[in-house]
Order: structure tokens, then C-alpha cells, then sequence
């Protein structure tokens, strides 16, 4: 029961984290390789603080306007790249990130990690603690999911989709291409900050092994694979990706070949995400029936 | 005074210019034509005043303002409203969406008026529903409003097109050939579009290959040849002209 209640849990954070990078990739177009960055922002961010003893939701608070700031940082410049070139900025961004953790051992400790982050006092710690993180983690999600929606079945939400389908129409119709590219990368990145705090308080323990591109390519399966530019997609994309990926140490694989297996998930995330979009690119939920 | 004005606009790409100090003035309701050769620098021009282009030279100014140097979503802003030569239709994107994204200064595009004016945004909404349901029935594209516009035909996408220019309520429209690739029956239909859009008071500005087409609506038009205004007067006029008839028939042939 506690093992499902752990799965389910971070299904939910890794639900925030999809739906964050949908409305960057499945909205207004924009292809971040380097989405873990912002996870990893927020969760340093929160991590440190807490532990500097503020509070936990405060510290959450300051993890999300760390990875917005940062993302707006990272926007400024990046976004006067286009299509593939944006792209490879941010894989670069995220690169970055990931060796200014391990690198700056005053502040992150490094490869060693940051143990003991605190869990809310209200939510308490240990195995005791989990009914109550599920019921925060499905609050947060939940608010998280209604936000977003509503953004993206408001007038905001269709003109992200005119600025994915067609920049110089957009330009011709009056909208502001730039600026709304922006918005979208500074609200992917707090809600990617938020997923990221959350899971530093949830699993106690980071280091800069939890930030790398296969972070990126999971939750780029997640979204992909439930069906980008839709909301629930990215949801149910999160929980068919934790669960099978959780599955798999349920498999009766001996223990000699256990080496192999965390390598064999990477390739095979990679060949999903590739069979996905070339043989259903609108996911399972796709956007559009048809 | 809605009136454009371009002053020895210039712009060359490499060695070549495809726009060579182009002067000209748009003023009056009418409907104007620009017409010339292909590779004569037309759609250069259009790009030049909608902003998609910077000049190298000159200066461009609508409604008595300096709009050369400006971003194209501000031009457009001011009314002036383009369409482009190759179709544009927000392929996945409905019909009806098409011309929804097209309305301009929406609230609802602003992402904390969703959450701060709720009521304002859900009114603004129905309205331009509105809007757009009426401007879908003068295209006769009501059956397929909920279609997905990439899977329209060609010559629905191009009203689509037409009906995003019209829901963005301009003062002037520049239209980069609306006629091309278009069957006659549907030829037809634009050209009332168009007539009834002059008539309610907005400029056009319309680049055109289809000469009948031009001599029918355009009461003056603009040549150009190899980047050069060569010719303005009434399309009559124009026909008469030899540097137009040079223009069109290729200077080695004409003197033989």
C-alpha cells in the first residue's frame, strides 16, 4: 500500500512536470530539450533553503520564482533562436545547470548531494507521512491542472496555438510573437520549479545524477505519449510512464543482468518516444481526432 | 487620414535590389492595384510596409506616422492588415479559430485577465463569436466551421484567410494575389468580398497577376519592373503605356 501510495505520488509530481512542459511544447510550439534544468532550479532552490531553515512552502515558493527567473533568463536570448536552434540552447542551458550543481561544492555539495531535505511540518516525515504527501501532491496537481486548463481553453491558450502553427501570421494578426513565447517559457519553468520542489521535499535526497537529459526525455515522453497540446494528455502520459517504468522492478530478472536493466529503460523510452512520433504523433489523447 | 506614403524605399538582399527607391502615395477609399512582372519586387514591397522587412532606405509612413522600423504586430495593430502569397492557414486549428485568433486587443489573451476579469473575457468571447459566425456565412464557410482549416481546399483556405483580415477589423488590407490558384466561381466571390469591404470604408492595396481581375476592381494601380515603380495611373491607362508593355512583353522582343 505504501509502495502504490509512493508510485502515485510521484506519478503526480512527474504529472506537473509534463503538463509545464506541454504548454511550452504541445501549446505554443516551442521544443525545450532542456526542460529538467527548471526541475532541478526549483529543486536545489527549495532544498537549500529549507534546510537554511525556512519554511518548507515558502522555500517551495522561492524554488518556482528561482526556475521563472531563470527561465525568463534563459528566454531573453534563446528565443531570438528559432525552431531547432532554441532547442539546442536549452539542451545546452540544461547542461549548464546540471554542471554548475555538481561543480559549485560550497552551495550544492557537489556529486555528494544534498541529504535530509525537510518535508512540510504539517505533512510530517518518514513512511507515517505518505497518505498525507499523496493528499498534497494530489491538491497541488489538481490546482496545477485547473490553472493550466483554463489558461489553455482561454483566448490565451488559442493564440499560444497561432503562434505554434504560424509565427508571421500571428505577427500579421498583432500578436506580439516574442513576448508571448516568453510568457509561456516563464510559466513552463514555474510550474516545472514547483514539480521540482515537490519532489526534493518528497524523496528527501538530490543530487545533480537526478537532473540529466534522460530526466528531459522521460518527461518529453510523458507529454508525447499522452497527447501534446491537449491537458489530459500530459497526465495520463505521467502515470503511464511512472507505472510501467516502476513495473519493471516487479520483473523477474536475475539479479546477474540487474546491471543492465536501468541502460535497457533508457534505450527503450528512446524507441517509444521515436515509435510514437512516427506512427502516432498526436499521442493517445491526441489533440485532434482523425 | 488614412493614407500611406513611401518615400525612395530601398532594399537590397546581397548585390541584388529588389526594391529600388520606390516612391509612392496610397490616398482615397479606393481599390488599388500593384501589378508587374514576377521577381518585380511586389511582394518585397509588402513585406517592406507591413514590417516583415527593414529598409535599407527610406521611409514609410501611414496615417502620418513613421511606421518604417516598427515590429509587424504593431503595423498591424494600426490597422494595417496583410495577407500572404502562399496560404496561411492555421492548419490545426478549426475554421472558426482561424477567425477567433484573428480578433484583435483580446483581453483573453492576456493571461492574468483570465483569472482577474473573467466576465469581461467571457463577453468579449461571445462577441467575437458573434462576429465571426456572420463573417463565416458572407464566405459560406459555416458548414465547416469546427473543420479543421488544413482540411479545407485551397480556395476555402484562402477565404479563411480573408475572414481572419476582416475579423482583425484593419483600415487597410494588403492582399498578396487573393486570386491566384483560385477557380472563377470563387473568383467571383472574392471580388464581392472585397467590393463590399471597400464599401464599408477600408482601404485595399492588392497585389494581382490577373489582369481582368485588376481592370475590374482597381480604379488606379502601381507598376513595377525590376525593383522600380515604372508606372501609376488607371489600368486603361496602363495598357497603353509602353514601359508597361515593356515591362510585360520583355525589352528584346518588343524592338524586334
Amino acid at each position: 500500500m505504501g509502495y502504490l501510495m509512493h508510485i502515485i505520488i510521484i506519478a503526480l509530481i512527474y504529472a506537473i512536470f509534463a503538463v509545464s512542459l506541454n504548454i511550452e511544447l504541445g501549446f505554443t510550439g516551442l521544443y525545450n530539450f532542456g526542460h529538467v534544468a527548471f526541475f532541478g532550479i526549483g529543486a536545489y532552490t527549495s532544498a537549500l533553503l529549507s534546510l537554511a531553515g525556512m519554511p518548507v512552502f515558502l522555500s517551495m515558493a522561492c524554488g518556482m520564482a528561482a526556475a521563472a527567473a531563470a527561465g525568463f533568463l534563459l528566454a531573453i536570448p534563446a528565443l531570438r533562436l528559432s525552431g531547432d536552434y532554441f532547442g539546442i540552447a536549452t539542451l545546452v542551458f540544461a547542461e549548464m545547470v546540471r554542471l554548475f550543481f555538481l561543480n559549485e561544492r560550497w552551495l550544492t555539495r557537489g556529486p555528494m548531494g544534498i541529504p535530509g531535505i525537510p518535508r512540510p511540518d504539517c505533512i510530517g516525515a518518514g513512511i507515517a507521512s505518505l497518505p498525507k504527501f499523496l493528499l498534497f501532491s494530489g491538491l497541488v496537481a489538481a490546482a496545477v491542472f485547473l490553472i493550466v486548463r483554463r489558461l489553455t481553453t482561454s483566448p490565451f491558450g488559442r493564440v499560444l496555438k497561432v503562434v505554434r502553427e504560424d509565427e508571421f501570421v500571428a505577427q500579421a494578426l498583432g500578436k506580439n510573437v516574442f513576448s508571448l513565447k516568453v510568457k509561456t517559457v516563464i510559466l513552463g519553468s514555474l510550474l516545472a520549479g514547483l514539480a521540482g520542489a515537490m519532489w526534493a521535499h518528497y524523496v528527501t535526497y538530490i543530487s545533480p545524477a537526478d537532473f540529466t537529459l534522460t530526466e528531459t526525455i522521460l518527461v518529453l515522453l510523458c507529454v508525447v505519449l499522452g497527447g501534446r497540446g491537449t491537458n489530459w494528455g500530459p497526465v495520463l502520459g505521467a502515470f503511464l510512464v511512472i507505472f510501467s517504468s516502476e513495473s519493471v522492478r516487479f520483473l523477474p530478472i536475475p539479479s546477474d543482468l540487474g546491471r543492465f536493466v536501468a541502460p535497457l529503460q533508457g534505450m527503450i523510452y528512446g524507441a517509444v518516444l521515436i515509435l510514437i512520433m512516427l506512427k502516432r504523433p498526436g499521442g493517445i489523447i491526441p489533440e485532434h481526432a482523425g | 487620414m488614412n493614407m500611406l506614403r513611401l518615400k525612395n524605399v530601398t532594399k537590397s538582399f546581397g548585390g541584388q535590389t529588389a526594391v529600388n527607391d520606390v516612391s509612392l502615395m496610397l490616398k482615397g477609399d479606393g481599390i488599388t492595384g500593384l501589378v508587374g512582372p514576377n521577381g518585380s519586387g511586389k511582394t518585397t514591397l509588402f513585406h517592406l510596409i507591413t514590417g516583415f522587412y527593414t529598409l535599407d532606405r527610406g521611409e514609410i509612413r501611414y496615417a502620418d506616422r513613421v511606421i518604417s522600423g516598427r515590429q509587424p504586430h504593431t503595423i498591424s495593430r494600426m490597422g494595417l492588415v496583410r495577407t500572404f502569397q502562399q496560404t496561411r492557414a492555421l492548419s490545426f486549428m478549426s475554421t472558426l479559430d482561424n477567425l477567433l485568433s484573428a480578433a484583435p486587443d483580446q483581453a483573453g489573451e492576456r493571461p492574468a485577465h483570465v483569472f482577474l476579469h473573467p466576465v469581461r473575457v467571457k463577453r468579449e468571447e461571445r462577441k467575437n463569436r458573434e462576429k465571426a459566425g456572420k463573417i463565416l456565412e458572407i464566405l459560406n464557410l459555416g458548414s465547416v466551421a469546427d473543420n479543421l482549416a488544413g482540411n479545407l481546399s485551397f480556395g476555402q483556405q484562402k477565404l479563411v484567410e480573408l475572414g481572419r483580415v476582416l475579423m482583425a477589423r484593419p483600415k487597410m488590407i494588403l492582399l498578396d494575389e487573393p486570386t491566384a490558384g483560385i477557380n472563377p466561381t470563387l473568383i467571383r466571390q472574392l471580388t464581392e468580398v472585397i467590393r463590399k469591404l471597400n464599401s464599408d470604408g477600408i482601404k485595399i492595396f492588392l497585389i494581382e497577376h490577373n489582369m481582368p481581375f485588376v481592370a475590374e476592381i482597381c480604379e488606379e494601380i502601381f507598376v513595377m519592373d525590376s525593383g522600380k515603380l515604372i508606372f501609376h495611373g488607371t489600368p486603361i491607362e496602363a495598357r497603353e503605356n509602353d514601359r508597361v508593355i515593356d515591362a510585360y512583353l520583355g525589352r528584346e522582343n518588343h524592338a524586334a
